[in-house]
C-alpha cells in the first residue's frame, strides 16, 4: 500500500528548496506560482515575471492593497520590493531567450522520460496558448517540472513518450511530483527521492516511462 | 508645429480600413489595455482584421463574469474593453497571438471563433512576437531563434544550426495600426507608462505604420524627464486622452 501524496502547497516547498541565493527565477502559473511563499529568509531571490517585472514582493490577495498596474503573468496583483525593476516584454523576453533565468518552474499536462514537455493546450481544449512558457522551456538555464504523477483520473503525466503537443523537446532537467523526484539524464529519469511511505516499485508501477534507481536514494526532505 | 494630439478615438482610427492588421498592446489585464481605442475601431466597424497581441480578448459577456469573481483581488473598471469585443462584432478574420486560448474552461469569442472555421489563428510564443515587431521598427527583415524547434511552431519554417543548436527563420512583423496605452505623453508624442502596464505597449509602437497611444494624461513639453522616456516620439503619430470617469463602449467620442 503506496503512502500519502504530497499537496500543492508541499509540493511548491520541495521545489523552492532547489532556489539558490542570488538566483534569478521565473515561476509558472499553477502550483509553481505557491513556490514564492517558501524562499527562507536567508535567500534573497530575483523573481521574474514575463510581462516585464524583476525582483517583485509577495501576491497580493486583497482588492484594497492591490494596484491594477503591478501584477504578474497570471494577472496577479503583486507587490513592489525595494530593487525591483521595470521593463518592456521584449526586454522581458531578452532576459529568458538570452539565457539569464536560473531556474524557471512550469506545469505540465506531460513530461517524458527524455525531458520532453507538454504543457500548452489544456487537456479538453483543441486551442493552446504558447504564452511565455515555450521561450523559458527552450531557454532558461534549468527547467524543473512540477506536477502531480499522475492526472485526478489517474492517468500518468510522467509518460515514456508524450502524446500531447510539446510546447519544447528535451528541456526539463528535473521532475519533482507530490510523491518523487526525479532527473532527466543522458543515461535516463533517475528517480532520486520518493516521498515517506512509497518505494521506487510503486512510482514505477505507476509509468510506463523507464525508471532508473540508483544505489543513493533518497527520502524527500523539505529543508 | 509638431502636436499630435488628436481630439477623439473615432478620429484617431477614421483612416483604418477593411483588412487592416491592427497590433493591439495589452498583456492579460486592465491597466494595460488601449481600451477606447478597441471601443473606436468597434464603432467603426472595419471587417477582416488581422489582429496582433498577447490575447484575443475575453468579451464583454465574459469581462462582465471575469469583473465579479476578480472583485476580491482586484478592483475591476466598466470601461475595460479588450479584443474580444472585436470578436464578437464579427470584425476579426485572423489572429496572431500568443495566449488565444482563455486558462480557464470557458470559451472565449475568439477561440470559438476558430472552432467554427470562422477565424484563422497563428499562435506563436512571446519572445518572437515581440521580437518579430522589434524587427519591423528596426529595419530588420528576418531572424533566428532557438524557441520552437520541434514544435508546432517550426512548421513551414527555415531551419539552421548556430554554434550546434537548432534555429528558426522568423520574419518582421509590421502592422497597419498600433493601438497601445501609455501613462502619460506630450504634443510630440514622447511616452512613459507606469509599472507592468508597461509590458507589450512600447514594442509595438513603431511596429506598425501608425501607432497610436491612449494616454491618461498629457503634460507640456519638457515636463518628462528625457532620461526617463520610455518610447520616443518618432514611433507615435497620434495621442488621445481617456476619459476621467468610465464610458460606454458605444459612445461616440
Amino acid at each position: 500500500m503506496a503512502g500519502e501524496r504530497l499537496d500543492e502547497q508541499t509540493m511548491a516547498i520541495r521545489a523552492a528548496k532547489e532556489f539558490q541565493d542570488g538566483m534569478i527565477i521565473n515561476l509558472g502559473v499553477g502550483i509553481p506560482t505557491f513556490c514564492s511563499n517558501f524562499v527562507p529568509p536567508e535567500r534573497e531571490i530575483l523573481f521574474h515575471s514575463e510581462n516585464g517585472v524583476i525582483g517583485f514582493g509577495a501576491i497580493i490577495d486583497n482588492a484594497d492593497d492591490a494596484d491594477e498596474n503591478l501584477i504578474n503573468a497570471g494577472a496577479q496583483p503583486i507587490s513592489g520590493k525595494p530593487g525591483m525593476a521595470i521593463m518592456d516584454h521584449a526586454e522581458s523576453l531578452c532576459i529568458i531567450r538570452g539565457g539569464h533565468i536560473d531556474i524557471t518552474v512550469l506545469g505540465v499536462v506531460q513530461v517524458s522520460e527524455k525531458g520532453d514537455l507538454a504543457n500548452y493546450v489544456i487537456p479538453g481544449k483543441q486551442i493552446g496558448s504558447l504564452g511565455g512558457g515555450q521561450d523559458l522551456a527552450f531557454c532558461a538555464k534549468r527547467v524543473i517540472a512540477l506536477t502531480t504523477f499522475t492526472t485526478k483520473e489517474g492517468q500518468p503525466k510522467v509518460v515514456k513518450e508524450c502524446t500531447q503537443p510539446l510546447t519544447a523537446p528535451r528541456c526539463v532537467d528535473q521532475i519533482i511530483t507530490d510523491i518523487a523526484v526525479l532527473d532527466v539524464t543522458p543515461e535516463g529519469l533517475v528517480l532520486r527521492e520518493v516521498v515517506p511511505g512509497w518505494t521506487a516499485e510503486e512510482v514505477q508501477a505507476l509509468t510506463d516511462a523507464k525508471i532508473i534507481v540508483p544505489p543513493d536514494l533518497q527520502e524527500m526532505t523539505l529543508l | 508645429m509638431i502636436n499630435k494630439i488628436v481630439g477623439s478615438f473615432d478620429e484617431a482610427v477614421a483612416d483604418m480600413s477593411d483588412g487592416a492588421t491592427v497590433m493591439i498592446g495589452g498583456f492579460g489585464g486592465p491597466a494595460e489595455c488601449p481600451s477606447y481605442l478597441i471601443a473606436a475601431v468597434a464603432r467603426k466597424g472595419v471587417k477582416d482584421l488581422t489582429i496582433v497581441g498577447n490575447t484575443g480578448g475575453w468579451g464583454v459577456d465574459l469581462l462582465a463574469i471575469l469583473r465579479e469573481r476578480m472583485a476580491v483581488i482586484l478592483k475591476i473598471g466598466e470601461d475595460w474593453y479588450d479584443p474580444g469585443l472585436l470578436m464578437e462584432r464579427g470584425q476579426v478574420k485572423k489572429g496572431i497571438l500568443c495566449f488565444p486560448a482563455a486558462p480557464a474552461r470557458v470559451l472565449t469569442p475568439f477561440e470559438q471563433g476558430v472552432l467554427q472555421g470562422k477565424v484563422e489563428l497563428e499562435v506563436l510564443g512571446q519572445g518572437t512576437l515581440c521580437e518579430r515587431m522589434r524587427a519591423a521598427r528596426g529595419g530588420i527583415a528576418a531572424f533566428y531563434t532557438p524557441v520552437g524547434v520541434g514544435t508546432i511552431v517550426e512548421q513551414g519554417k527555415e531551419v539552421r544550426e548556430f554554434n550546434g543548436r537548432k534555429h528558426l527563420l522568423e520574419h518582421a512583423l509590421k502592422g497597419d495600426f498600433s493601438l497601445i496605452r501609455a501613462h502619460k505623453a506630450d504634443r510630440y508624442g514622447n511616452l512613459v507608462y507606469r509599472g507592468t502596464a508597461r509590458t507589450f505597449n512600447p514594442v509595438m509602437a513603431g511596429a506598425s505604420t501608425i501607432t497610436v497611444a491612449e494616454v491618461d494624461e498629457v503634460v507640456e513639453l519638457g515636463e518628462l524627464d528625457p532620461e526617463c522616456v520610455i518610447t520616443p516620439s518618432v514611433y507615435v503619430q497620434r495621442v488621445v486622452v481617456r476619459p476621467k470617469e468610465p464610458r460606454p463602449w458605444d459612445e461616440a467620442m
